[in-house]
């Protein structure tokens, strides 16, 4: 825990935890032979990442043996454990790791060369082989790779051997590199639309990738930032946290005032494709933070909810398209985008109710999966022959006009910047809400619900209703992510409402931390910004074929090693990782030992 | 059965011949018991007896088959929680059970839910941060990290905070250890003489009748005794089943 402790000397070289490191080897030989046959390195290897040498296929093979071959070597560190220093057994240990991964590789090399498994597999290909055997022969592929294993893996654990700043600055410098290049299409359109295009010149290669004077230059600069920069980020993080009462206030004020003029002020200079990015997480964004509310405050797990994203695209295109189904009497006017809102709303919140009214009373599994055959029943009574004609069927409906705003703005598709500006205030409007009611007295009882429905129904709280009501908040700020989809997209159909975009949107809320507004924002933008939508494409294109695949990774890792989620909420972080604030705690002598610890025990307030 | 010692006044919380089923299984079986007003009284009974679902009754989460639950002489039956709670009728739930990832402080606003009357519920606060220091200091900390004696202090903090007339409590000595047991039943004492009336389900029955004034003993659902809580004390029948003595 701290930085004074004394470490023992380090261990010998062969003593080692073989099993552990058999263990990781293979899981490494699994995850390399698992990527490559799910067509990465093929896929994405016309991604030049560092103009000529490194294509971002190779890359995909490459980063894990350095990253398990570094953390086969990190220990948790415990007080009252011994800590050994670190030393030449970790950079064996990785290097070992490291090789039996690069053997994985190499056996697949082997397999590709005398058996065809194309049909069950079919990403084994003749490509496959040439490119892990480098178009040399088979031999050379598979010494090759157990070469660049144990090399990459004896690397990573190396890094233990070097000072931390050293490791920071290394770290920094190779993420900084890989992530410009990886990010080329958006950082040049940035830097075009700032009068920058000369240093994007600089740094990328005219075809594609980072140059190798551009990688020099990113690199220096990162590895500035990982010495200086960082410690003065840090120092104003810490000095903010410190402040307290009116001073606090003010801080909040100025920084959400920041944040409100760059959503203002940068699409104004960014050009059509960031704008394009950014209405799409927005438009996610309110899906994520109606469905916040839901799973997070009042803790009902809905996997149902694109039926309201549904509700709301369909209604407005009905309201506001000439081309809707042949069935509505034509006493039936068009109406304002906003005029369709409104009804929106209503419909919306009658759904919520006619939803959520048979399925409240259930609890946990159960809840959730009648929450998820509701969403597909909403799909497919759009999609149906009975109301075909009213809908559109699988035709949908077309012809969507954009949003009249007082005939200063057409809101539609092809002018992404004005759909940004619209989501974005919606997104607003979501935020207060959801920020305010989170303080309320509605907003404890849906956490006393959450937390324990019956003692919460024990206090006097309608648990029904209560749940009821949060059921409905959230179906309606979706259907307003649906009304504005409908006008960006100018058409719906039914397959833009499928069960994906109910597991995005979950995926978005988990993954950006639970019950917290910053999180989602933070999820929202990294999941749908940086990998794409359902249907969406992100900022990395090349990724969509493995959208999904990523998607799951991520889940899981962030399960394992941060269930708190990317921005977490303090309280929530407490309590995931309460053993080992009470292990700490033990530790220190501050919990009272004569007390009968209840479910918890008692830590001393730090 | 033996006269109440208080047969002249009407009882605060009563069940008049009580039935309960979950399903086909018959529970309670023509459960009569009242409360007065400030009393400390205690039903005692064996695993599987009914003592939970009599509580749950009480408070209208089991709505009874037949017979009915009375409140200040108002049949009460089919009425929601939160029409109890408004009325003065809270319970501390088993096993403490609190909201575990909110501070102590919303745990205990928590119990205030169904009041409106900000100035009350301030000075109920103040109330029971004297009656329990320990909570006052722990009141920013999320209650799932209190120790076992400090989270039985802020439920029964919670519970008060609706300003009860009668608090039903829940086997309050379960899964505490014996020191805290002995402190936990003073405390108890202690809001018993604020006025509060108590009623209590216990399995520690030497305990739950050395501070009651009466109590009542559950076997299958059905009360099979009735009467002081010396007499009870004194009785073979119960020293042999619940007290541990042949």
């Amino acid at each position: 825990m701290t930085d004074t402790t004394v470490l023992a000397p380090a261990r010998g070289v062969l003593d080692q935890d073989w099993r552990k490191i058999v263990n990781y080897g293979l899981l490494l030989a699994l995850a390399e032979v698992f990527i490559a046959l799910a067509n990465m390195p093929v896929g994405l290897d016309d991604f030049i990442l560092i103009e000529p040498i490194l294509s971002l296929g190779y890359v995909s093979l490459l980063w894990l043996p350095l990253l398990l071959g570094y953390s086969i070597g990190t220990e948790k560190v415990l007080e009252g454990v011994t800590s050994h220093a670190k030393g030449a057994r970790e950079v064996v240990a990785g290097a070992c790791v490291g090789l039996i991964g690069g053997g994985g590789v190499s056996g697949l090399v082997l397999l590709l060369d005398n058996f065809d498994l194309r049909d069950p597999l079919v990403n084994w290909s003749p490509q496959l082989l040439a490119l892990l055997a480098f178009d040399n022969g088979v031999g050379y592929g598979v010494g090759v790779w157990l070469a660049i294993g144990g090399g990459l893996g004896l690397l990573g654990g190396s890094m233990h051997l070097i000072a931390p700043l050293a490791r920071r600055v290394v770290s920094t410098m190779v993420l900084a590199v890989v992530g410009v290049a990886v990010l080329e299409t958006i950082l040049s359109d940035i830097a075009e639309d700032l009068f920058l295009e000369w240093l994007a010149d600089w740094i990328y290669f005219i075809r594609g990738g980072v140059s190798l004077h551009g990688a020099a230059t990113v690199a220096v600069v990162a590895g500035a930032y990982a010495v200086w920069g960082s410690k003065a980020v840090k120092g104003a993080k810490a000095s903010y946290q410190a402040l307290e009462g009116v001073e606090r206030k003010q801080a909040n004020k100025v920084s959400i005032a920041v944040v409100v003029a760059a959503t203002i002020l940068l699409p104004l200079v960014l050009g059509k494709i960031t704008n394009e990015l950014l209405a799409n997480v927005g438009l996610f964004l309110l899906l994520a933070l109606g469905l916040n509310i839901v799973i997070g405050l009042a803790g009902i797990l809905d996997l149902g909810y694109v039926a309201f994203f549904a509700v709301g695209g369909y209604t407005t295109a009905i309201l506001t398209s000439p081309n809707r189904g042949d069935s509505w009497p034509t006493w039936i006017p068009q109406v304002w985008w906003v005029v369709a809102l409104m009804l929106v709303i209503v419909l919306a919140g009658l759904t919520g109710l006619f939803i959520g009214a048979p399925v409240i009373r259930m609890r946990g599994d159960y809840l959730a999966i009648v929450t998820l055959g509701f969403g597909e029943i909403i799909r497919l009574l759009f999609l149906s022959d009975w109301l075909g004609g009213f809908t559109g069927g699988a035709q949908g409906v077309t012809n969507v006009p954009g949003v009249q705003v007082f005939g200063l703005a057409n809101v539609r598709g092809t002018d992404p910047r004005a759909v940004f500006y619209l989501v974005a205030f919606f997104c607003a409007i979501a935020i207060y809400v959801s920020w305010r009611l989170e303080k309320s007295r509605i907003g404890r009882a849906w956490m006393a619900v959450r937390e324990d429905e019956s003692v919460a129904e024990a206090m006097g709280i309608n648990t029904v209703n209560v749940k009821l009501l949060a059921f409905v908040v959230g179906a309606v700020l979706a259907s307003f992510s649906g009304a504005i989809f409908a006008a960006k997209v100018g058409s719906v159909f039914p397959t833009s409402f499928i069960i994906l975009v109910s597991i995005v949107i979950l995926i978005v809320v988990i993954v950006g931390g639970m019950g917290n507004i910053a999180g989602v924002v933070a999820g929202s933008v990294v999941l749908i910004g940086v990998l794409g939508g359902p249907k969406q494409p992100g900022l990395l294109q090349e990724f969509s074929e493995f959208k999904l695949l990523i998607y799951g990774a991520l889940l899981v890792w962030m399960m394992l090693k941060r269930p708190e989620g990317l921005i977490p909420n303090v309280r929530r972080t407490r309590e995931l990782h309460q053993d080992e604030f009470l292990q700490d705690a033990w530790l220190k002598g501050q919990i009272d030992e004569g007390d009968e610890t209840g479910d918890g025990g008692e830590v001393a307030p730090a | 059965m033996s006269d109440s010692p208080r047969s002249g006044a009407t009882p605060l919380l009563e069940m008049r011949g009580v039935n309960t089923h979950y399903g086909a299984v018959h529970i309670l079986k023509d459960v009569e018991l009242s409360i007065y007003p400030g009393e400390l009284v205690c039903l005692l009974g064996g695993n599987a007896s009914g003592k939970s679902t009599t509580l749950k009754t009480l408070l209208g989460m089991v709505t009874p088959t037949s017979g009915d639950v009375v409140l200040d002489g108002e049949v009460v039956n089919g009425q929601p929680t939160s029409y109890l709670v408004e009325r003065g009728v809270t319970m501390v739930p088993e096993n403490r059970r609190l909201f575990k990832r909110l501070s102590v402080k919303e745990n205990l606003e928590l119990g205030a839910y169904l009041r409106t009357d900000k100035d009350g519920i301030q000075r109920d606060l103040e109330r029971i941060y004297g009656l329990f220091p320990r909570v006052y200091e722990r009141l920013a900390q999320k209650s799932g990290t209190l120790s076992g004696g400090e989270q039985q202090m802020v439920a029964m903090g919670r519970a008060l905070m609706s300003n009860p007339r009668v608090l039903l409590m829940d086997e309050p000595s379960m899964g505490l250890a014996p020191a805290l047991v002995q402190t936990n039943f003073q405390l108890i004492q202690q809001i018993h003489e604020e006025g509060v009336a108590i009623f209590m389900v216990e399995q520690n029955a030497n305990m739950a009748l050395s501070i009651a004034d009466r109590g009542w003993v559950l076997q299958t659902g059905r009360v099979v005794l009735d009467d002081t809580a010396d007499a009870l004390l004194a009785n073979p029948e119960l020293r042999a089943s619940y007290l541990g003595e042949a």
